[in-house]
């Protein structure tokens, strides 16, 4: 297809359509806030990985990232802690997503060695990490900063909007620039890339910690929706993000895509699953409804593209 | 010149070895006590069979390239160890019909698997795991968390016991050793082999020289989703018990399994006695790791240091400046 993300779109349309019918105060603002809060953390995730999967590369480590965040917060800055310690570890929870993303980066760009399984070694250190630090569920951050991220609305508008517009903002910056170009290039073919002078190890090893970096964001945002600390919290979002940026049209093999359509994907994703709590599925029946429509959904785009070259 | 170089399945092995001998000095290790040590590397060996069979359809489908990986062998293994345990109900002559239905619905999962990976072009990853999902659904469906069964005697008498009284060997790893040999007599010796190799390495070249990729695809996929219904067989013979959880834990250490044993997972290159070997590594790593009684924390950042440091070690890609 020409434009690889109109596919996410348009499912997203549909899924929203859906969505109306069977939650008919969507749009209304507390609705719309509520939902978008709970959609943010997976959206900032699958924001990253597309980075990586755009250069070429997978990151299967980013929800162990978001689980030592979560883990951090939770314990330092503690349920009575003050909005001054919070920012502080906010910076902190921020340089270690960094960190965590460069010793990513350093493994695969570096040493060269295969990402899926680089960083699915890397996640049973990071998960280690965020367990050591939370062995059990518990702790938590302040109550109104929780509150903050839960009722702020400026211009009467859910705050996850505002976030998502400088992320797109940011990605249309970067895309026009040298760097985004050198993106697409390696993860095209990395081998003409490094014929033609791009720098690839250098691109490849600042993706994954691109991706560190929002995985880190991300776990700041579930933190501030849960308000508690869970060193599990995010062992459930890294195939999920996945998931969410190949429905958003950025292919696995890396090259074709962008990073808007992923973030569609992610709240498509969500919407899903929205549809699922309020179509009044049998709870036996969830997974399974849940898994098939997932399906159809990363299907329907090669049903197409079969049937239009029939004709 | 040519370097100085042994072959992963080789170097696998002999990091086993030297792993085992070093646990003998942990507090509670073996010590000096032989026939400890003999008793701990067979049961080691043995649970190395379940992640090596569960690994040996990974190992197809990473050869046949193209990102190839199938993250529904958790879930075939889940379903599969449960229709086993429903079928045969503690009869014996019912073994051979489970196992016949496990490989069939083993086939029938990695087909579509196959299918949609080939003709819808669904990348494999995503595609196995949806596929993962539905059938983790369906389980969940079909079964409403309780299921009643019992496996038969003469699972629990060739899978989870050894040969005979007099011989400490697990009847299991017998299987495996065949299975081995089938697994390398299909990749070296078949037609099927050949052709494996041949479009993990460049599927264009591969269909100029006359081979059938669409159709190598999707039996690939389809043996490999039976070997997983295969694994799950086995695992429920060990186990004596079912649980909705049974399978996912072997499913990423099967990948890792394959990447240990000097496949690589870009396809193309790789043989069956390297995933055993790195089957091997990992159980051992595991069960020192579980035998040495640290918390859970300490024991995952371990198992990913680890990890990390064996694939370094030869999981190396090809520089760009060549």
């Amino acid at each position: 297809m020409r434009y690889p993300a109109l596919f996410a779109w348009l499912l997203l349309a549909v899924a929203l359509a859906v969505n109306a019918v069977l939650q008919p105060n969507l749009l209304a603002h507390d609705t719309l806030n509520s939902n978008m809060r709970v959609f943010l953390p997976l959206i900032l995730v699958t924001a990253g990985e597309a980075v990586v999967i755009l250069a070429g590369g997978i990151d299967i480590s980013v929800g162990a990232i978001v689980s030592i965040v979560n883990a951090l917060l939770a314990t330092r800055v503690g349920l009575s802690g003050s909005p001054g310690a919070m920012w502080q570890f906010v910076l902190i929870a921020l340089l270690v997503g960094i960190l965590a993303g460069a010793v990513n980066g350093f493994f695969v760009a570096y040493l060269r060695l295969q990402p899926i399984i680089t960083t699915y070694a890397t996640s049973f250190l990071y998960a280690g990490i965020a367990l050591f630090i939370l062995p059990n569920p518990g702790g938590g951050i302040p109550g109104p900063i929780a509150e903050l991220y839960r009722s702020t609305m400026p211009f009467k508008l859910p705050l996850a909007f505002f976030v998502i517009a400088i992320l797109l903002g940011i990605w249309a910056y970067l895309r026009s620039t040298r760097y985004g170009n050198y993106l697409y290039a390696v993860g095209g073919k990395a081998q003409a890339a490094y014929e033609t002078a791009v720098p690839v190890t250098l691109v490849q090893f600042s993706t994954y910690v691109i991706c560190g970096l929002m995985a880190a964001v991300a776990g700041i945002a579930i933190t501030m929706l849960s308000g508690s600390g869970n060193a599990e919290i995010g062992a459930s979002m890294t195939l999920t993000c996945i998931t969410a940026v190949v429905i958003g049209g950025t292919a696995l093999s890396g090259g074709v895509g962008g990073v808007a359509g992923p973030v569609v994907g992610a709240i498509t994703l969500g919407i899903i699953q929205n549809i699922i709590s309020f179509a009044r599925i049998n709870t036996w029946w969830e997974t399974l409804v849940k898994a098939l429509i997932i399906v159809a959904a990363l299907a329907t785009p090669g049903i197409i593209n079969r049937f239009r070259r029939r004709q | 010149m040519k370097r100085f170089s042994i072959s992963p399945p080789v170097a696998a092995l002999l990091l086993a070895v030297v792993l085992f001998l070093l646990s003998g000095f942990l507090p509670n290790g073996f010590g000096s006590n032989m026939s400890i040590a003999r008793a701990q590397a067979l049961n080691i060996l043995r649970l190395s069979a379940f992640l090596g069979v569960i690994a040996a359809g990974q190992t197809l489908v990473i050869i046949s390239g193209y990102e190839g990986i199938d993250l529904s062998a958790g879930a075939v293994v889940t379903l599969t160890a449960i229709l086993t345990y429903v079928v045969v109900s503690g009869r014996d002559e019912m073994v051979m019909p489970a196992l016949l239905l496990s490989l069939a619905v083993g086939a029938l999962i990695g087909l579509l698997n196959g299918a949609g990976i080939t003709y819808l072009k669904i990348s494999p990853f995503v595609m196995t795991l949806g596929m993962a999902g539905v059938v983790t659904g369906a389980i969940i469906v079909l079964n409403h968390g309780n299921v009643s069964g019992k496996v038969a005697p003469i699972m629990t008498r060739l899978i989870a016991r050894p040969i005979s009284p007099g011989i400490p060997i697990p009847a299991v790893l017998v299987i495996w050793l065949l299975f081995g040999l089938l697994m390398w007599v299909l990749l070296e010796r078949t037609a099927f082999g050949k052709n494996l190799f041949a479009i993990g390495v460049n599927r264009i070249t591969a269909k100029l020289s006359g081979v059938g990729v669409s159709g190598m695809n999707l039996a690939t996929y389809a043996l490999a989703g039976a070997l997983a219904g295969f694994g799950g067989f086995l695992v429920v013979g060990n186990t004596g018990v079912v649980m909705i959880q049974l399978g996912q834990p072997f499913l990423f250490p099967s990948i890792a399994a394959v990447a240990v044993g000097g496949t690589l997972l870009s396809g193309g290159k790789g043989s069956y006695w390297g995933t055993m070997a790195g089957a091997i590594v990992l159980t051992l790593i595991t069960s020192l790791l579980t035998t040495m009684q640290m918390p859970d924390s300490v024991r995952r950042m371990v198992l990913g240091g680890t990890l990390l440091v064996l694939i370094s070690i030869y999981g190396r890609q090809r520089a760009l400046r060549q």
